[in-house]
């Protein structure tokens, strides 16, 4: 009976850790969508949302009520099963990821020793709720949708590996936490500069945001994989789409930008909590990529598989091989 | 200066250009108006919703000649006439079906007293189709609410035409 009541305390705290993570996503998630749209209005001299709430703010929120009490239309000749699973499938692995992200030293949800590569395959799997949704809604748009981003998504992967092996090398960890730590003298960003160029350009690729929307060009596609899609499974999809940029943002600042560490380690700014930070460099590079979504024209697919394949690998790769002989010749590499 | 572009590629030199820009352009003033809010400017010519006007003694103008009737390409306008006990010819009925007016003009330029015209309202947006057959009521009631804007308006283009 002890053994029951150990578990389901461990139970308890594990849900309410959980739901003290999830809700906060999910509301910035909500905030964020609103941020893009903004940024992406006052570049183009706009107004972007400003109606419901302080500045629009709640604007997210407006449209998440209008999705829930919208019909869902699953079309006749698709299969419904994973019609319905793929927008699911999509959003658990968006929020999933989020377990291993090191908010402070301490501040983790699982702080597991192979962190960078669950985050890494958990990122990868992401692909299958497009392929899963174009392929089932049994219809041209979708499916061409589909194929293009699995395409996309696992050329980007290939040049992402190769960078965070960059960073690892440097490191001698693959988990988070040490990632961060790693960089107390010195951000990777510093001595690993256009390594951050290519990971922030493949992470635009990878979340398919512009120049590298293909999958959903509306031009051609229509809304690609999401054609079918209505009501709260297209919001699923949505939220999904948001909470893997945000996750990209988070890697991005825990490989090259020094996760929760302040940039100077003097007074006034280490007196900040540690999420703040990250938060902070999160949406900093979060508002990049919605300035690049204002500025870029679509890219051509065959450019887009040129730049993966013929340039971002090799360069990656030659980076890692430049990187790892100065670290071997100066004698610097970590040894745990 | 194949070298030059190569160099400009390699180092995003365009891209970060484009940042500037459009971090600059964020600071500019705003080209769109905060519409519910406030409104663009409208001419007098505007063709809005109908309304048909009245003399200043509290009488009807229109006189049933059924040209706005005759005219209306979409078939829009539906009106039946009598002869009222003093001799004059006046509506009975006048309908208009707003949903299939195309919103021309041609009523208001085919009329011979001025009595239907197009204000300059046009946030008229309604929750049923029942609530657009427009009948004679809401079309003198739509002229009495209007009818300091639509005299001035019709004042205001009058040298134009």
């Amino acid at each position: 009976m002890d053994n029951f009541f150990y578990y389901l305390n461990l139970l308890f705290i594990e849900t309410y850790k959980i739901l003290f993570l999830l809700i906060p996503l999910l509301v910035s998630v909500a905030m964020i969508v609103w941020l893009d749209r903004r940024v992406w209005a006052f570049v183009q001299k706009r107004r972007g949302p400003n109606v419901v709430g302080p500045f629009g703010l709640f604007q997210s929120l407006a449209d998440a009520l209008k999705y829930i009490f919208k019909e869902i239309i699953i079309p006749a000749s698709s299969n419904k099963v994973i019609f319905v699973l793929a927008p699911i499938v999509t959003m658990t692995l968006a929020l999933v990821a989020w377990a291993v992200i090191p908010f402070g030293e301490s501040f983790v949800l699982s702080n597991i020793n192979v962190g960078i590569l669950y985050l890494f395959a958990v990122s990868s799997l992401g692909v299958y709720g497009i392929i899963m949704g174009g392929w089932a809604s049994n219809s041209k748009y979708p499916f061409l949708g589909a194929i293009r981003s699995a395409a996309q998504m696992v050329s980007y992967e290939v040049s992402i590996g190769i960078i965070i092996i960059n960073v690892l090398v440097c490191v001698g960890s693959l988990n988070l936490s040490d990632i961060v730590l790693a960089q107390e003298k010195i951000w990777f960003i510093i001595p690993l500069f256009p390594m951050f160029v290519i990971f922030f350009i493949s992470a635009l690729a990878e979340t398919n945001r512009p120049p590298f929307d293909l999958p959903e060009a509306e031009a051609e596609l229509v809304a690609g994989y999401q054609t079918e899609y209505s009501g709260m499974m297209y919001a699923m999809f949505w939220l999904g789409e948001y909470a893997n940029i945000l996750l990209m943002c988070a890697m991005g600042s825990i490989l090259f930008l020094g996760g929760w560490l302040s940039p100077i380690d003097i007074y006034p700014f280490n007196l900040l909590p540690e999420p703040v930070w990250l938060i902070f460099k999160i949406l900093f590079l979060f508002i990049i990529f919605a300035l690049v979504k204002a500025i870029v024209p679509r890219y051509r697919y065959d450019q887009l598989m040129r730049l993966g394949w013929k340039i971002f690998l090799p360069f990656s790769l030659f980076w890692l091989i430049l990187t790892s002989s100065y670290l071997f010749y100066f004698n610097l590499l970590p040894t745990s | 200066m194949k070298f030059l572009r190569i160099i400009k590629t390699i180092f995003l030199l365009d891209f970060l250009n484009a940042m500037l820009i459009a971090i600059k352009e964020i600071f500019k003033s705003k080209k769109t108006i905060n519409y519910p809010f406030e409104k663009g400017q409208i001419s007098p010519r505007f063709r809005g919703e109908h309304a048909l006007r009245r003399y200043p003694n509290g009488e009807e103008r229109c006189i049933a000649c059924k040209l706005c009737e005759a005219v209306c390409p979409a078939q829009a306008i539906t009106i039946e006439s009598t002869e009222r006990d003093d001799g004059s010819r006046k509506t009975t009925r006048y309908d208009i079906d707003m949903l299939k007016c195309i919103y021309c003009g041609l009523c208001e330029e085919s009329c011979p007293v001025d009595a239907i015209v197009q204000g300059p309202n046009f946030e008229f947006a309604t929750e049923t189709r029942e609530e657009l057959y427009y009948n004679k009521e809401k079309l003198l009631d739509n002229g009495d609410r209007w009818e300091s804007i639509l005299a001035a308006n019709i004042k205001a283009d009058n040298p134009f035409r």
